[in-house]
């Protein structure tokens, strides 16, 4: 294909780097330097997508972010597609693969073209809350078409081949855009050697610079831009990001920025210098002060047919003739209510195609640019405006009529001009999104007309977004504010390094007030006259909606979705909120703005969560024995972020072990001879200071005032409400200090709630808390020959039944590595719990084996663990509670010392009405009436099994496990009452139709009388 | 009200939609009304829509300082469901699941309530002890639901990584076909719509600076358009219901969190159910429109600003990549925030005040639109009889007082 409509010369692509691209299947060529956008143009491809709702031709509108139409899938394999790109921002690329997103069968002959063009009448705004109600059973199925019907893009179906990068950033200002106030600041605040970044989302810094007519220091202004960045890249305290998009502007100064590292080479992240390389990186900046040169976005003007492919802004005109020498049309018309517009059509006419008409709707304009015009002998039309396009797939004409805007009326005769491309403008909107996105609202200026930023605390506009469009202010402003910005930051430096460039003002007149053009016909019965492309959202919509009652503006851009698009109605926004205004009889500001949100342009999802999927999702954390269980083929359980054994399946005659298999094995080597676990995962706390014993008083529900140094005592740890929170033993380490054990997973939350309490409750209190979980191994050995094993790893420790008793702890050596014995056991059985520091640790556990294996030492996980605390009616925090459970509703109310001098974390709420009721959920034992029946955990308990649903549901199985060693199925269980209700036959209904029936015991179902532990 | 239809939509498109009628009147405020509503989100305009249709009281003020629907019925990610494990948010929830089956009948209103199904899943062996407990409760109260194992899961969600290379990999999940999501701003409207047919004023851009107390008793309220009276007047304005508590003289146990939330860009059907992973914490659903709609937890600080922290945004898109690793090159386009007030419980309050004839409907935390037909129907009866209804009777700020609390915290372990 030849790129019929690029000029022989000019723009600032690279001529000699030819590049092929593939679009909607069909080999295309382009430029370096060009985006895809100006490349489809070059080639005189009009239609590049099917609108959303009436499925109408659409073509590119315009050069940047504020693209509606030209939305690509973009991506040569299924991995590496992204959808809804738009091609006014993806750079060209050899071998660059796209497709339109909407069209069927293709976007040229579009099928469901033809039902927007026959339906398009009977889809108002909001049709689909008036319809599809009937019959209500249908609803799926419609839902099933309109689903399929809307969307854009599709998601890729493969995972992501690439990786993305954080970057934590700190900076003295942050310069948001790189035109010319951006630069201009950038430059200023550099060279007083101040910390600066800079950014622009452009694949080129300069900004409006790059197809710009000004000259600056008698020089073309792009020689001004790079002769800037020459400087500004030279310099150390300046780092120069482009392609890189200001996306979100947050509360302090904290804004990110998105910098795409490799979008414009290829699909996918290519190393660089043989190193492999991120796609894109996310800046996290917190800047002293932003400095916010985002420039404008010219505004459409709202006429009939103003979507049919030719229609343009004349901004983008100016951009695809001066930046890549791509004039997209023959015969132009300009639409304009402004002097700056007129740029567009001297370009055109400089690129030697033909002007057809300037029609200005001020009534006598002047200026230096009209003047330009006036002496090329472009017809200039004044008065008056494009109130109708003509064409179905291209531009064929314009209809043009006097207009008085300010009665919203035609009054003068239609003339149609022949021409292909329609250029409108009706105005510049100042890039306010960043700075609204901080929650500030923006302040209309009836100037220009348009929103400007409103206030944020440490950030200052500067350049065309304050509302003053001439290039002489935009330098000016850009110094000024450094200056100040330093200033306030003490900086006293001499702030008249750089002066501002030399330019030659143009004069422009002032603009008028025109947004919805007026048409011979009322807004309902014209021709459609799109304010949001992207979404179909027209004035005559606008307009319906007012009439139906939805006057806020929140209410307008909901019912009609203006400004929902991927680009959140950068083109359609203000105009929407001009034609409400109208219709409302009220001023703009009084229409007020949606709020903008976060993100300024798309991001995706990978670029957003960075580094932390897959294996840095959440850390793993292993023990230090993890290397020895993984070598004996432990399957794990993930318990918070720890990896558990959960049980050690053996290989026997080349069959392994089932869980059941295995933990049945496990749990009789504790009952009978000696196991092992590695309880390394509990929680450990250190606590010390004068005050440390008086805190643990307050946080346990038990007393410690007598707690003598070597002994242990088991704490139950409420929440102020009441209920159990945590459990675990604390050892008197010395008089000031204690070790305090929690659950596995609840390590990190208990030390939270220490410190809440101790920081913000009771500051007076002397104690600090130490997180040593990591640093201590724990081995819990166990069972009746626990103690000839330990004998022969010790010999300074007196292992006697009375010297060291139930609850001691001593410190002594074992296989030679000092370490701290506890004398407790969550087994039931004869029990030593070794903490040994971790670095030493499987020196120790390989002795222990050494020694033990002829004691046949069993290593055990967490299932077996479970399984021997439940034959003991010991309860585990979070399985057999669940914050609905006090200490009494465990029959552990020998563990509150209600008569504690202090009001220790919930005993005020334990002495509530509720907490003291009698048929409160109680902890209890469950013998199913077949012994072989394991019931369900989670199953829930019913007094009388054939009651109708809704049924009495009076508790459930919190544990429920095979004994080997009982022979029998057992379970724990909350039984409302249960306490009394000893012997007691409950059912459980199962999803499966069966009931199951059990009986209500205690829930100690082995040694009642705890003399297996004491041996 | 003229009833909508599809040949209404015909005979609107004959005469160019010239002739559609207001939804709902813009009218000058009453000095006095039987009933006040402050606050016209999903929740106020519900209650004044069952007032005026159960109980017959239609001299009604629903007053809003901002536009209906507004707050957090605006803000929502859209997610209905009534798997709840207590029998007193069990009832709640199923209550107000009937009502939206048949909703957008009942108000002649396309609220597209879209049964698509909602599964919760299960990453730890705890998890899926919960998910039983949950389902069983679900069971014997009648409400559908069923347990999943990684497999069915798959077969549901053929596009989520139910592999074992997760870092939590999915072990099962809860499953409630009957559950979905609705077009939240629909809900607002229809309700608004159909409650101003019946004579409900529905005053906007109305802001409530004090309340009329005299001797212990409400007799109505001030405003920025001059005080307007009546006996009773519920206070149905999540995000802002601690401070109407501070003019009426009390407190109430609430915090007020920043919830945000987050959309794709519109994207072909893709996933075609709710997945909510609250151990992995994330959930997402695609919208009619194409969007993919995504949530998490609050923002752990409490405060009135409408946005929150970048972190939570990150933390939230780290967990849907995760789950959903193909989404990794889908854009987000937008993110937002609205304001919660969560209880202690992480139940709802809907009860009496120490102020006598005043009511209040508030502390929905993370979970209030899918609740909207319920809530309004039963603060309704409340405000009606001038006595709980028995459904809301659970849900009186007296159980913090006695301790009869409605944790859900801990045992749904499902964030919304």
């Amino acid at each position: 294909m030849t790129q019929q409509n690029r000029l022989a010369n000019g723009g600032l692509i690279d001529r000699k780097r030819q590049l092929t691209f593939t679009y909607n299947g069909k080999r295309y060529t382009g430029y370096e330097g060009d985006t895809l956008a100006s490349a489809l143009l070059a080639n005189g491809v009009d239609i590049v997508n099917r609108s959303f709702k009436y499925s109408r031709p659409r073509g590119v509108v315009a050069a940047g972010a504020e693209e509606p139409n030209a939305l690509v899938q973009l991506g040569a394999t299924e991995s590496t597609q992204v959808p809804n790109v738009r091609a006014t921002q993806q750079a060209l690329y050899e071998g660059l693969v796209a497709k339109s997103t909407n069209g069927w069968p293709n976007v040229q002959r579009d099928l469901m073209g033809m039902v927007g063009k026959m339906g398009g009448s009977f889809m108002p705004p909001g049709f689909y809350y008036k319809t599809f109600m009937a019959p209500a059973s249908m609803w799926m199925t419609y839902e099933k078409y309109i689903r399929k019907g809307a969307g854009l893009g599709r998601s890729p179906t493969e995972n992501d081949p690439d990786t993305y990068d954080h970057l934590h950033q700190h900076c003295d200002v942050l310069v948001i855009g790189a035109g010319p106030s951006g630069l201009m600041a950038a430059l200023s605040a550099g060279r007083r050697g101040v910390r600066v970044i800079l950014c622009d989302e452009q694949e080129e810094m300069g900004g409006s610079l790059l197809d710009s007519r000004e000259l600056i220091n008698s020089q073309p202004a792009t020689r001004w831009v790079s002769d800037t960045l020459d400087e500004l890249n030279q310099l150390d305290n300046v780092t120069v990001l482009s392609r890189t998009t200001a996306h979100g502007y947050h509360d302090h100064n904290f804004v990110t920025l998105h910098e795409r590292r490799t979008e414009h080479i290829w699909d996918r992240a290519t190393p660089a210098n043989g190193r492999p390389q991120v796609r894109s990186r996310l800046h996290r900046v917190r800047a002293k002060r932003v400095i916010l040169a985002t420039g404008t976005h010219e505004r459409p003007l709202v006429y009939a047919n103003n979507d049919v492919p030719g229609n343009m802004i004349a901004g983008a005109i100016s951009s695809y003739i001066r930046r890549y020498g791509v004039v997209p049309g023959n015969s132009l018309v300009l639409s304009t209510n402004n002097d700056h517009a007129y740029r567009t059509a001297l370009n055109w006419h400089e690129a030697g195609r033909k002007v057809v008409a300037i029609v200005d709707a001020r009534p006598s304009p002047k200026g230096t640019l009209v003047d330009q015009a006036r002496a090329l002998d472009i017809r200039i039309i004044s008065g008056s405006a494009v109130i109708e396009g003509k064409g179905t797939n291209r531009v064929s004409g314009a209809c043009v009529a006097a207009i008085d805007p300010a009665a919203f009326k035609v009054t003068g005769k239609v003339e149609e001009l022949e021409c292909d491309t329609i250029a409108s403008s009706g105005g510049y909107s100042p890039v306010v999104h960043l700075s609204s996105h901080t929650g500030t609202r923006p302040q209309w200026n009836s100037e220009i007309p348009a929103f400007v930023p409103g206030e944020v605390k440490g950030m200052t506009p500067v350049g065309s977004v304050t509302g003053v469009f001439d290039l002489k202010t935009a330098f000016d402003t850009a110094l000024s504010a450094i200056d100040h910005a330093l200033e306030e930051a003490g900086d006293t430096s001499s702030s008249k390094v750089t002066e501002a460039p030399q330019v030659d003002a143009i004069q422009e007149g002032p603009c008028c007030a025109l947004y919805q053009v007026p048409h011979t016909k009322t807004t309902l019965r014209a021709p459609k006259q799109f304010v949001d492309f992207q979404n179909d959202v027209t004035a005559s919509a606008i307009e319906i909606a007012t009439r139906e009652g939805f006057e806020s503006i929140e209410h307008v851009k909901r019912y009609t979705a203006l400004g929902f698009g991927t680009d959140q109605g950068k083109l359609g926004n203000i105009n929407g909120m001009a034609i409400a205004a109208r219709i409302l009889n009220r001023s703009i500001p009084e229409v007020g703005t949606t709020v903008f949100r976060p993100n300024y342009t798309p991001v995706t999802f990978g670029a957003i969560a960075g580094r932390h999927c897959r294996d840095l999702f959440d850390p793993e954390r292993y023990t230090a024995l993890h290397q020895w269980h993984v070598e004996h083929g432990a399957e794990f359980e993930d318990v918070g972020q720890w990896k558990r054994p959960w049980y050690f399946p053996k290989t026997v005659n080349g069959k392994k072990e089932t869980l059941d298999e295995a933990v049945a094995r496990e749990c009789l080597a504790v009952r009978e001879k000696i196991g092992i676990l590695d309880a390394s995962t509990l929680g450990k706390i250190d606590i010390q200071g004068p005050d440390a014993r008086e805190f643990l008083n307050r946080v346990y529900t038990n007393k410690w005032a007598k707690l003598a140094p070597g002994r242990v005592r088991y704490g139950l740890m409420c929440k102020d409400d009441g209920m159990l929170m945590d459990d675990g033993t604390t050892s008197c380490l010395a008089e000031n200090h204690f070790l305090m054990t929690t659950t596995t997973g609840g390590a990190a939350g208990v030390l939270e709630w220490l410190e809440v309490w101790h920081q913000t409750e009771w500051p007076e209190l002397d104690v600090y808390f130490t997180s040593v979980t990591d640093h201590w191994a724990t081995m819990t050995v166990t069972g009746p020959d626990a103690r000839k094993l330990m004998e022969e790893v010790t010999t300074d420790v007196d292992l006697d039944r009375e010297s060291f008793k139930f609850m001691d702890w001593k410190e002594g050596t074992v296989a030679g590595v000092p370490a701290r014995i506890f004398r407790i056991s969550f087994t039931g059985e004869l029990a030593y719990e070794i903490n040994i520091q971790a670095n030493y640790a499987m020196k120790v556990w390989l002795e222990l084996f050494d020694k033990g294996e002829k004691y046949g030492l069993t290593p055990y996980g967490t299932e077996t663990m479970h399984v021997l605390r439940a034959e003991k009616g010991l309860i585990i925090a979070g399985q057999d509670t669940d914050g609905s459970v006090t200490p009494e509703d465990l029959g552990l109310q020998w563990a509150v010392g209600y008569d504690k001098p202090f009001e220790w974390i919930g005993k005020r709420a334990l002495t509530r009405p509720d907490t003291s009721r009698k048929d409160r959920k109680q902890f209890v034992g469950l013998k199913p009436k077949d012994a072989n029946v394991v019931l369900e955990e989670g199953a829930q308990i019913v007094l009388d099994p054939n009651q109708s649903i809704p049924m009495a549901m009076v508790g459930h199985v919190t544990s429920s496990y095979y004994s080997a060693h009982l022979k029998r199925g057992i379970a724990l269980a909350v039984v409302k009452g249960g306490h009394e209700r000893m012997g007691e036959t409950v059912y459980l209904p199962m999803a499966d139709g069966k009931v199951h029936e059990a009986e209500i015991v205690s829930p100690v179902f082995l040694d009642p009388k705890w003399e297996r532990q004491n041996v | 009200m003229k009833r909508y239809s599809g040949f209404g939509l015909v005979k609107h498109a004959m005469s160019h939609h010239e002739n559609w009628e207001r939804q709902w009147r813009n009218p000058t405020p009453k000095k006095q009304y039987d009933v006040i509503i402050v606050g016209g989100g999903g929740h106020g305009l519900a209650t004044a829509y069952y007032l005026a249709k159960v109980h017959g009281i239609t001299n009604v003020a629903v007053i809003e300082k901002g536009w209906l629907g507004g707050g957090n019925t605006a803000r929502n990610t859209t997610i209905v469901r009534s798997n709840y494990l207590w029998d007193e948010a069990a009832a709640l929830f199923e209550h107000s699941m009937k009502l939206w089956e048949g909703l957008s009948q009942d108000l002649n209103y396309n609220v597209m309530f879209s049964q698509r199904g909602v599964l919760n899943l299960g990453h730890t062996l705890q998890d899926m002890r919960d998910i039983q407990r949950r389902v069983n409760a679900n069971r014997l109260n009648g409400i559908d639901g069923e347990v999943l194992d990684a497999k069915g899961v798959q077969d549901i969600v053929p596009i989520l990584d139910c592999s074992k290379n997760a870092r939590y990999p999915v072990m099962g999940a809860s499953w409630q076909p009957r559950a979905g999501v609705a077009r939240h701003d629909a809900v607002a409207w229809g309700y608004a719509r159909a409650a101003d047919s019946m004579g409900v004023d529905l005053l906007q851009n109305t802001e409530v600076t004090g309340f009329k107390i005299r001797d212990g008793r409400v007799h109505g309220v001030h405003t920025n358009r001059g005080d307007i009276e009546a006996k009773t007047v519920g206070c149905v304005a999540a995000g802002n219901s601690g401070v109407l508590a501070k003019m009426a003289g009390f407190k109430l146990p609430l915090e007020s969190h920043p919830l945000q939330a987050l959309v794709s860009e519109p994207l072909k059907p893709i996933l075609d159910t709710v997945v909510m992973s609250n151990h992995v914490h994330g959930y997402v659903s695609q919208s009619d429109k194409g969007d993919l709609v995504i949530g998490a937890g609050i923002d752990g600080y409490v405060g009135y600003g409408q946005r929150g922290s970048y972190t939570t945004i990150e933390h939230t898109l780290q967990a849907i990549v995760e789950m959903f690793p193909i989404f990794s090159r889908v854009r987000m386009n937008r993110q937002w925030g609205g304001i919660v007030d969560t209880c202690p419980d992480a139940s709802p309050i809907i009860s009496a005040t120490p102020v006598k004839g005043m009511f209040f409907n508030c502390g929905w935390g993370t979970g209030g639109f899918k609740a909207i037909p319920g809530s309004g129907h039963v603060f309704a009866a409340t405000l009606a009889k001038n006595e709980a209804h028995p459904i809301a009777a659970p849900f009186s700020i007296d159980r913090f007082n006695s301790g009869a609390l409605v944790d859900e915290h801990g045992a749904a372990g499902v964030a919304h």
